[in-house]
């Protein structure tokens, strides 16, 4: 049993002190929630605090390119049932966020926590997980260069030997190579639409092949490991062979798919499937995403889309034409400054809904649209393109400084 | 090439595509239909032969390692060389381009022997990666306007002295040499270092391909409106930036 049973030293109290009044010093100057300034303060004051404020948690990590945010929220949800949670709810997954997270719930049993991918290993290394659950892995921000197979090998290199069961999606091949060295992984066919980033071997750089929802390759023999939990349509499978239904306010495929690894990682601390999945639809909305707004009389679903598997996704689950369908990006430097990515994605999906184009980068959407042969309008601004749209439902799609401008001008 | 059908090659879209380079093949097959032209595209995967009657071949970007594989397997395939030798167009970009010359530097920091179909050698740089807007000038000699591209690499690449830049920035590094070379060319294979994807920001470019392929001076005009729109906000964006 976990819990804060032990004080912290001296030094790590002070450090939490210090970060929380640094951090009420940013709300009050009106610099957000000042999560990270008071976690980047006690880091200084205190450099092991991390490792000090998880110590006395279960911790479960979560990361991925998309989904974290949403797949921390369930997990939190499932594990409620079982013990107070601490975790950052609000997104802040670099270690500073992270450390302010973790300083505030003080009486808390778990700590699920979101991690950005490129600090995976080093959180893992501090904090001292039970549980660890990787999603997926695929093209993001292209002009910071991350590798996506550099990514998968750094943390099949930092969880090689962890002690952490490792719950992670079978369906994602680099996910697979990241987690395999790792000696307990529960896998989860959780599926993965987005395939274009993992057509090479991780292994060998062969050619792997891929026969239905099969992967493999032929080179080296490096193939797609049995799954004992799966996502089945509308229902998770569990490794009895039991299939428990998902009901969930969030829509969408890629969400079924995080509401079934989020009850694997709830059944490794003994809440049942049932439990979980049943706690799991209290979710709603996470920081403005799936919400639906009503704004000039029509109402507006805001989806969030940074990258090309998190479009793909989202195509998926709009409703079809003729529902109109706003699309918005910017390329500022939270986004990545490149927008050449939105040629990796295959806008003739969105063919019969009405089009209305938005953002800072709205000519290289247009460009884009046109190349794809679609009907569009390119508007000023937000009113201008939900005017161009009969009352009713409005699909509204953008990436991550587009999402914010959006959610400003609609008063979400 | 037969009257009035084009043959597009889409090279290793499972190495090399990456950084939305695929726009390229988008956009020329987009251009071609446009003008009423019959056109197949062909993606070829790196486990399949290079077909050898095609009429202008895309090579897109990639990152290191897939880089190292595309070279070793379309060196062992020699489907690119034979096409050329044919007279067939080649139009690459960033570590397509690096493919293309003599030798560049791969994932190993190892000497990786190209195609030989541009007098070029790639090195790494030192310094920082080069990432931004860049503004340039193309050789005169193709009589086109202005380039716009993005460029996201470390490459530095060096003319020998048949190879002839394709342009000259003005904003931007280009080949990374520091002479304001960008790209290269010879009479039907193109290297360039620039993203956007470049024919979304040079729809001339993917024009010049196609009257390169037909043999004709010039083709039916088509709207270009948001091409153009495009166009003059990156120029002024790179102006702004620099
Ligand atoms: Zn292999």
């Amino acid at each position: 049993m976990a819990g804060n049973t032990e004080p912290l030293p001296p030094r790590a109290k002070l450090a939490v002190t210090a970060g929380k009044a640094a951090a009420a010093v940013s709300r009050v100057a009106g610099r957000g929630s000042g999560s990270v300034i008071g976690g980047k303060v006690s880091l200084r004051l205190d450099p092991d605090l991390l490792a000090r404020l998880a110590r006395h948690l279960d911790v479960i990590l979560v990361s991925a390119t998309n989904g974290k945010t949403t797949t921390t929220r369930l997990i939190a949800e499932a594990l409620r049932a079982s013990g107070p949670v601490v975790s950052n709810a609000l997104g802040a997954n670099m270690p500073a966020g992270i450390t302010s997270a973790l300083a505030g719930g003080s009486d808390a049993r778990y700590g699920v926590i979101e991690v950005d991918e490129k600090y995976l290993a080093g959180v893992a290394r501090d904090t001292t997980p039970k549980a660890i659950a990787l999603l997926n892995l695929s093209r993001d921000q292209l002009d910071r260069a991350a590798e996506t197979r550099m990514l998968a090998e750094k943390w099949r290199e930092g969880l090689a030997g962890t002690k952490a069961t490792i719950i992670a999606n079978a369906d994602d091949p680099l996910i697979v190579w990241a987690a395999s060295s790792s000696p307990n992984v529960v896998w989860v066919a959780a599926g993965q639409e987005w395939k274009d980033d993992a057509w090479s071997c991780p292994s060998c750089g062969g050619v792997l092949q891929r026969p239905g929802d099969d992967w493999g390759c032929a080179d080296c023999g490096f193939r797609r490991p049995h799954a004992t939990w799966a996502l089945n349509g509308d229902y998770v499978l569990d490794p009895q062979g039991s299939a428990w239904p998902i009901h969930l306010q969030l829509p969408g495929r890629a969400n079924k798919a995080n509401a079934a690894t989020s009850a694997a990682v709830a059944a490794t601390f003994g809440v049942p499937p049932q439990v979980a999945l049943e706690r799991m639809y209290a979710v709603q909305a996470i920081a403005g995403r799936y919400d639906v707004v009503t704004f000039l009389d029509r109402q507006l679903r805001l989806l969030l889309a940074k990258n090309p598997a998190g479009w793909l996704e989202t195509f998926s689950l709009i409703d079809p034409p003729p529902t109109p369908v706003i699309l918005s990006v910017n390329a500022r430097g939270a986004d990545g400054t490149d927008t050449s990515w939105l040629w990796d994605v295959d806008y003739t999906r969105l063919a019969g809904h009405p089009i209305m184009v938005i953002g800072d980068r709205k000519l290289d959407l247009a460009v884009r649209l046109e190349v794809a042969g679609l009907d569009f309008r390119v508007c000023e601004n937000t009113d201008e393109a939900v005017r161009m749209a009969p009352p009713g439902r409005i699909e509204v799609i953008a990436n991550y400084t587009a999402f914010q401008d959006l959610r400003r001008r609609v008063g979400n | 090439m037969s009257q009035n059908s084009l043959r597009l090659v889409w090279v290793y879209p499972d190495l090399l595509s990456t950084y939305g380079d695929q726009g390229n093949a988008l956009v020329v097959e987009r251009r071609a239909r446009q003008r009423h032209l019959n056109v197949s595209r062909v993606d070829v995967r790196s486990d399949q032969p290079i077909p050898t009657s095609g009429d202008i071949y895309l090579i897109g970007g990639g990152e290191d390692r897939p880089q190292r594989l595309a070279a070793e397997r379309l060196r062992r395939d020699g489907g690119i060389n034979r096409a050329v030798s044919n007279g067939a167009i080649v139009f690459s970009v960033c570590a397509g381009y690096q493919i293309l010359g003599h030798e560049f530097v791969n994932d190993l920091g190892q000497r990786e022997q190209g195609l030989g179909l541009l007098d070029v050698i790639s090195t790494r740089g030192e310094g920082e990666r080069c990432v931004g807007d860049v503004l340039g000038d193309i050789d005169d000699r193709l009589g086109l306007p202005p380039l716009t591209g993005f460029e996201n690499h470390q490459g530095v690449t060096h003319m020998g002295p048949t190879a002839r830049p394709f342009a000259r920035v003005r904003l931007g590094k280009g080949n990374g040499t520091g002479d304001g070379t960008e790209g290269a060319w010879n009479d039907t294979v193109f290297g360039t270092y620039m993203h956007g994807p470049v024919l979304a920001r040079n729809p001339q470019i993917a024009d010049l391909l196609l009257k390169l392929a037909l043999d004709v001076n010039a083709l039916p005009p088509v709207d270009d409106r948001w091409y153009e729109a495009l166009r003059s906000e990156r120029t002024a964006a790179a102006t702004q930036t620099a």
